[in-house]
């Protein structure tokens, strides 16, 4: 059981959605145990739901972009969707909003995966 | 910004990363007493999450029996975070770029950077003991977002 992530299934769509804090000894690792755990079931297309994530540190942005890498060496594709502002901030600032695929909606995240 | 100033408030915490919370705590103390708005406290938060961070991970490399000073302090319309450690002392300058094409998927690397850009002014010094003095300053005067634009 991770209090931070929870999973679901839109299709063949995984959606994480993680929750609180993703920060240095809070969620961080959490994160990465939840997105590992479904890129090894197989998950090759995933949506991460950050829509409940209040607080993102360094350390969390670092796992973000961790995932994203281990998702692509595993030929998995991973969206963000519903960042809230503050959010997305962190990640603009780092220049990281243009690497990630980032969409304001679960309808245009599932969506983009049809293209 | 109210114009009473209150006296410093200074911590000692173990090298825990849940002290973070502390740390935290105390800033949001701060902030109620010094009258600063919830948007800039989040921001002055995460330079001082990255800098609580930054002493217990990389100043005392997690040792609990070695501390993590931080003080609060500075008057009128300006706030003052120092950060202290017990470590072996670390060089600013062999900091990397994160925007560099080259770092730009590292997954560390980050955190002075969003200190640097969330705060007004910050230097790193050795302290009495050895281990690094992290001072940051913040105007509170000016209202500060994410790309440390001032209006």
């Amino acid at each position: 059981m991770n209090k931070n992530a929870s999973i679901r299934k839109v299709g063949d769509i995984t959606v994480v959605e993680l929750k609180g804090k993703i920060t240095i000894g809070a969620g961080d690792l959490q994160m990465r145990e939840a997105i590992h755990a479904v890129l090894n079931e197989g998950a090759r297309k995933l949506i991460i739901d950050m829509s409940q994530v209040t607080t993102i540190d360094s350390s969390g942005v670092g796992e973000l972009v961790g995932c994203f890498t281990t998702a692509t060496h595993k030929g998995a594709k991973v969206k963000l969707m519903n960042l809230p502002a503050k959010i997305s901030d962190v990640l603009t600032v780092t220049q990281l909003i243009t690497v990630f695929d980032v969409y304001p909606s679960e309808a245009e995240a599932v969506a983009s995966f049809a293209g | 910004m109210t114009s009473t100033t209150p006296g410093p408030i200074v911590l000692w915490l173990s090298s825990r990363y849940e002290n973070i919370e502390l740390a935290q705590a105390a800033l949001a103390h701060v902030c109620r007493q010094r009258g600063i708005d919830a948007e800039m406290e989040h921001w002055i938060g995460m330079a001082l999450r990255e800098a609580v961070a930054n002493a217990v991970k990389h100043g005392n490399r997690l040792d609990p029996e070695k501390r993590v000073l931080v003080r609060f302090g500075g008057t009128g319309n300006e706030l003052t975070m120092v950060i202290g450690d017990e470590g072996a002392g670390f060089d600013p300058e062999r900091v990397s770029d994160p925007l560099a094409p080259e770092n730009q998927m590292k997954t560390s690397g980050r955190g002075i950077f969003y200190i640097r850009t969330f705060m007004d002014d910050v230097a790193f010094s050795r302290g009495e003991g050895g281990g690094t003095v992290l001072t940051m300053r913040k105007d509170l005067s000016k209202r500060g977002n994410a790309k440390g634009e001032k209006e």
